[in-house]
C-alpha cells in the first residue's frame, strides 16, 4: 500500500522528465501507473469484503508516537479503486486533451502529486499522517487550479481553493489531536474503537472542529462558493478533483468519523442541516448556469450536500444510501465532465444553449454522455437509479425527503443539459466544425458511463462487493446493504415518481428561469463570495498598511524599531528577573586584555565619529581584527580563524561595493544624534549584562560535558566545534547552509536581475 | 587593477589558499578548521584571483557557476544523510569505516566528511556569487 502511495508521488516528480523524452508514449507510461494501482487494490478485493482491515506501518515519528500507518477497509478500498480507476481514465484523457500544450508535463506532475496525496487521505488511519496528506490534495489541488497561472481568473480561484481548504485543514488539525488526546490514541482506528468519548468536556468542541475541516474540503454550505471558481482548472483535472477526489475528501472524513461523530449532538444537528442547505444551494445554482463546467460544478456542491446529509443521518440504511450515492456521482460526474472536456475540445462551444444535435459528429462521446446523464438522472436500470431510491429511503424526516426530491429534480435538469441536450435535435453550427474526439478522450466518459449501467443491472454484486464493505465502516458495524433494482410501489417511488414529474417541468420551465437570471446575480453580492473577497481585500490593506509605517525604507527607523523591541523586551525581562549579583566573583582583567578592549573601543569610536566611509571600514576591520585576537587568547582557535577569514571578505565586499555607494553625507542633526545614544547604549547594556548572566545561569544541566566525552567515542573526531557542526546537530547546519544558499541567491538575485524599463519593480 | 607584482604574487598564492583551504577542510574534524573556514579561505583565494586578473578568469577557474556550486553543495550535504537510512539509523546520524593502506596509518571515513565539503561549497558558491556580482557590476 505505501508502495503504491510512494510510487504515485515520485512519479509526480518522474512525469515531466518521462513526458519530455517519450512523448506520446508517456503519457501511456503514466496511464499503466495508476491503472496498476486499480488492479492491486481489486486483488485486495476479497480480503476486505471479508470483512478485515489491510493495515502496513512504518517507523515515522518514534519520539511523537506516530507511524506511517495505511490501514485499508471497505470505505478505504472504495475511495482508493475511485481514485486509481478515475485516474487512470483521467491520465489517458489529458493526454489527448492537452497535446500540444507546453505546460502538459507540469499539469501532469500536479495530477500525480494530487493522486498520491489523496490516496494518502483515504488510506492514512495516523492522524498526522492524514493531516499532512490532507493538506498536500489542498496543496497540489492549487496547481491544478491556477495551471492557467496567466490568467488572473485562475490565480484567484486557486489561492482561494487554497486558503479555504488550507484553514480549514487547520481546523481539522485540532480537532484531530485533541480527539486523539482524549483517546488516547493516535490512530483513526484507535479513535473509533475507544468508544466512551462523548462524555468528554471538549468533546463537541473537537468535533465542531473537524467540521469546519471537512465541511471547508466539500465545499459545504456557506464555503461552497470556492468549488465552482475552481473549474478554472483544465477540464480534466476539474473531471478528476470534482468526481472522486479533493472535494470529497471532506465527505470521506465524515463518513470515517461517523461511528464516534454521530454521539455529538453538534453532529446530529448540524451535518444533516448544512447538507441539506447545501444540496439545494448548489442545485438552484446550477439551475441558472449555461457553462457546461458551470452547471456540473455548481451540481458538484449539491451532490456533496447530499452525501453529507445522509452522513448526518443515524441510521444503517443512511449509511447505506451515502456509500451508494458516493460510488454513483463519482461515475457520473467524471463521465459528464470528460464529455463537456470533449466537447470543448472538438467544438470550441461551452455554452449548452448554443449546442445541438453534436450526436451524428460525435455518436461515441454521445453514447457516454447519455449512459452517464440516465444514472445522474436516477432513472431505472442505471446504479444512479439505486442511489436514489436508497436516498429517499433513508430520508426519515419530512424536510430532508423534500429537499432530497427538490434536488434530484434540478440535478435531472442538469442531466438533460449536459448528457443528453448538446447531442439531441438539429445541429448548430460551432467555432471549430464538430468531429469526434480520440479514442483516448472518448473512451472515459464510455466505460464510466457502461459502469454505471452495469452497477445498475448487477446490484446483488455491486451491494454485497462495493457498497456493503464500505458501508459498514461507516455505520461501524458489518451491515447487510441489499440494493435491488424493484422493491414494488413504495414511498421511493412515488417520491421518484414526483421527482421526475418535477424535473420534466422545469426542463420546461427553464427558458422562463434564464430570463430573470440577471436579478438573481445581483443577490450573489450577499454571498459568501463576495465576504471572502472582503476579508482578503482587508487583510491586504492591512498588510499594506504595516509595511508603509514599519518597512519605510529608511535605515535609522528600521535600527530605531529593532532596537527598541530588544529593550523592550529582554531588557524588561533582564531588568526583572536576573539578580544583580551577576557581577560578584569575575576574574581580574588582565594587561593584555585591557590592551585589547582598548583597541576595540578606540577603533569602535573611530567608526562613528570618522567623516569619510573608508576609514570607518578600516576602523571596523580593526575591531574585528582585535576581536579574533580575543579568540586565540582564549583558545578558539576555529573562532579565530573564521572571524579572520571573514574580516577579509568583508573588506573585499566592502572595497567592490565602495562604488555603488552614494557620497557620504551626514544625515543627521547633533540633537537626533544624542538621542539615539539613548537606545545604542540600553542595547550595549543589556547585551553586557546578558553575557555576563549568560555565564551564571543555567538552565539545563551543562552539555558540554556531554560533547566532550562522546565527540571521539561516537564521531571520531577531536575538534568538538567541528564535530558538533557536522555530526551531533548536522540538522542544525543543514538548515544554516540552506538559509545561506538562499540568501545567496537573493542578494545574487537584486545585484543581477535588475528591473528593465522605469519604475521597475517593487 | 592590472599591477604586475600583485599578479605575480598571486599566480603562487592561490594555489596555496586553496591547498590550505582543503587541508583546512580535511582536517577540522581533529584539528582547527572546517568546512565553513575553509570555504571562505577558498573565496579569499578566488576572490585574490578575481581583483588581481578579472572576474571572467576567475569564473574560468571555477568550471561551474558560483550558484551551481552552492547548489551542489547543499545536495551533497543533503545526500551525505542518506546513507544511514539504509541501516535504518536517523537521517544525518555519521557512518565511519576504517581504511587500511600497507604503509599508512590507519584512515578513519565517514560521511560526516561528505556533509562538511557540502558545507565548504555552498560557503565558496555563495561567497563567490556574490563578489563576483559585485565586482561585475564595477566593470
Amino acid at each position: 500500500m505505501l508502495l503504491v502511495v510512494a510510487i504515485l508521488g515520485v512519479s509526480a516528480f518522474a512525469a515531466p522528465l518521462l513526458l519530455r523524452r517519450c512523448g506520446r508514449w508517456g503519457v501511456w507510461a503514466l496511464t499503466a501507473l495508476p491503472a496498476a494501482g486499480f488492479l492491486y487494490f481489486i486483488t485486495k478485493w476479497p480480503a476486505i469484503q471479508s470483512g478485515t482491515a489491510l493495515v502496513s506501518s512504518i517507523r515515522w515519528l518514534p519520539a511523537l508516537g506516530h507511524d506511517l500507518t495505511l490501514r485499508l477497509d471497505g470505505l478505504a478500498l472504495l475511495f482508493a479503486v475511485l481514485i486509481c480507476g478515475i485516474g487512470a481514465v483521467v491520465v489517458a484523457y489529458s493526454g489527448g486533451y492537452l497535446r500540444g500544450d507546453p505546460a502538459a508535463p507540469r499539469f501532469f506532475a500536479s495530477l500525480f502529486l494530487f493522486m498520491a496525496s489523496m490516496l494518502g487521505v483515504t488510506l492514512a488511519d495516523d492522524v498526522v499522517a492524514l493531516f499532512v496528506f490532507w493538506e498536500l490534495t489542498s496543496f497540489s489541488s492549487y496547481l491544478l487550479i491556477g495551471h492557467h497561472h496567466e490568467e488572473e481568473k485562475s490565480r484567484k480561484a486557486a489561492l482561494q481553493a487554497l486558503l479555504v481548504t488550507g484553514l480549514g485543514g487547520l481546523f481539522l488539525l485540532a480537532g484531530l489531536l485533541m480527539l486523539s488526546d482524549m483517546a488516547g490514541s493516535t490512530t483513526l482506528s484507535g479513535i473509533l474503537a475507544s468508544g466512551q468519548l462523548a462524555d468528554h468536556p471538549y468533546f463537541d468542541l473537537s468535533i465542531g472542529l473537524i467540521l469546519v475541516g471537512a465541511f471547508t474540503k466539500s465545499a459545504q454550505f456557506p464555503f461552497h462558493f470556492w468549488l465552482p471558481n475552481a473549474m478554472a482548472a483544465p477540464t480534466p483535472a476539474s473531471a478528476y478533483l470534482h468526481s472522486s477526489t479533493m472535494v470529497k475528501a471532506g465527505v470521506y472524513l465524515l463518513a470515517r468519523l461517523r461511528p464516534i461523530g454521530s454521539d455529538s449532538a453538534l453532529w446530529d444537528a448540524l451535518v444533516p442541516a448544512i447538507g441539506a442547505a447545501t444540496l439545494l444551494t448548489g442545485a438552484l445554482l446550477a439551475y441558472g448556469q449555461k457553462i457546461l463546467k458551470r452547471l456540473l460544478a455548481y451540481t458538484t456542491v449539491g451532490a456533496l450536500g447530499m452525501m453529507t446529509m445522509l452522513l448526518g443521518l443515524d441510521s444503517p440504511t443512511a449509511g447505506k444510501a451515502a456509500v451508494a450515492v458516493l460510488l454513483a456521482h463519482a461515475l457520473y460526474k467524471a463521465a459528464l465532465f470528460l464529455t463537456a472536456g470533449i466537447i470543448d475540445h472538438e467544438t470550441g462551444e461551452k455554452d449548452v444553449e448554443r449546442l445541438s444535435g453534436l450526436r451524428r459528429q460525435m455518436p461515441l462521446t454521445a453514447a457516454g454522455a447519455a449512459l452517464a446523464a440516465v444514472s445522474m438522472m436516477g432513472l431505472p436500470p442505471s446504479f444512479g437509479y439505486i442511489a436514489k431510491e436508497t436516498l429517499y429511503a433513508a430520508a426519515v424526516n419530512p424536510v430532508l425527503l423534500v429537499s432530497a426530491v427538490l434536488g434530484g429534480a434540478l440535478f435531472l435538469v442538469i442531466a438533460y443539459l449536459t448528457g443528453l441536450k448538446p447531442f439531441l435535435g438539429r445541429i448548430r453550427p460551432t467555432p471549430h466544425p464538430p468531429h469526434e474526439a480520440e479514442a483516448a478522450m472518448w473512451a472515459g466518459p464510455m466505460i464510466l458511463g457502461l459502469l454505471g449501467l452495469v452497477l445498475g443491472l448487477a446490484p446483488g454484486f455491486t451491494s454485497s462487493w462495493l457498497v456493503a464493505p464500505a458501508a459498514a465502516a461507516v455505520v461501524g458495524e458489518p451491515i447487510a446493504a441489499k440494493l435491488t433494482l424493484w422493491h414494488g410501489i413504495s414511498r421511493e417511488l412515488i417520491a421518484s415518481g414526483v421527482t421526475l414529474l418535477l424535473g420534466l417541468m422545469a426542463v420546461g420551465m427553464r427558458r422562463y428561469v434564464l430570463s430573470l437570471l440577471p436579478a438573481i446575480a445581483s443577490l450573489n453580492a450577499l454571498g459568501p463570495d463576495r465576504s471572502y473577497e472582503r476579508a482578503l481585500n482587508g487583510l491586504m490593506w492591512m498588510a499594506g498598511w504595516q509595511t508603509r509605517r514599519l518597512q519605510c525604507g529608511s535605515l535609522q527607523v528600521y535600527l530605531w524599531i529593532t532596537l527598541s523591541f530588544v529593550i523592550a523586551t529582554t531588557g524588561w525581562y533582564f531588568l526583572k528577573h536576573i539578580p544583580v549579583s551577576i557581577f560578584h566573583g569575575l576574574s581580574p582583567v588582565r594587561f593584555i586584555d585591557a590592551l585589547i578592549l582598548s583597541l576595540i573601543i578606540l577603533s569602535t569610536a573611530g567608526a562613528i565619529m570618522s567623516r569619510s566611509r573608508l576609514a570607518a571600514f578600516a576602523s571596523l576591520g580593526v575591531a574585528g581584527y582585535a576581536i579574533a585576537i580575543f579568540f586565540v587568547i582564549y583558545s578558539a582557535p576555529d573562532l579565530a580563524m573564521t572571524q579572520l577569514v571573514v574580516e577579509t571578505l568583508t573588506v573585499i565586499l566592502l572595497v567592490l561595493a565602495f562604488y555603488h555607494l552614494p557620497p557620504f553625507r551626514v544625515r543627521t542633526t547633533a540633537p537626533v544624534r544624542l538621542l539615539e545614544l539613548v537606545p545604542a547604549a540600553l542595547v550595549g547594556l543589556v547585551m553586557f549584562g546578558l553575557t555576563l548572566a549568560a555565564n551564571r545561569i543555567q538552565y539545563a544541566p551543562n552539555i558540554s560535558g556531554f560533547f566532550n566525552e562522546h565527540s571521539w567515542t561516537s564521531a571520531y573526531g577531536k575538534n568538538i566545534v567541528n564535530v558538533i557542526l557536522v555530526d551531533f546537530r548536522a540538522l542544525d547546519t543543514l538548515g544554516e547552509i540552506t538559509v545561506l544558499a538562499v540568501a545567496g541567491l537573493g542578494a545574487f538575485a537584486l545585484l543581477k536581475l535588475k528591473p528593465s524599463g522605469k519604475g521597475g519593480g517593487p | 587593477m592590472s599591477s604586475l607584482i600583485l599578479r605575480t604574487a598571486t599566480r603562487y598564492l592561490v594555489p596555496l589558499l586553496l591547498l590550505f583551504s582543503i587541508y583546512l577542510l580535511l582536517a577540522g574534524h581533529n584539528y582547527p578548521g572546517g568546512g565553513f573556514v575553509g570555504g571562505l579561505a577558498a573565496a579569499a583565494g578566488l576572490s585574490l584571483y578575481a581583483l588581481a586578473f578579472d572576474v571572467a578568469s576567475a569564473k574560468r577557474m571555477l568550471k561551474i557557476s558560483p550558484t551551481g556550486l552552492a547548489g551542489l553543495g547543499l545536495l551533497v550535504s543533503s545526500a551525505s544523510g542518506l546513507p544511514a537510512l539504509t541501516e535504518s539509523r536517523p537521517y544525518l546520524t555519521g557512518l565511519w569505516t576504517v581504511l587500511h593502506a600497507p604503509g599508512f596509518e590507519p584512515l578513519k571515513v565517514g560521511t560526516p566528511i561528505l556533509f562538511d565539503l557540502g558545507v565548504y561549497l555552498v560557503v565558496l558558491g555563495v561567497t563567490m556569487s556574490i563578489i563576483f556580482a559585485l565586482a561585475e557590476e564595477e566593470g
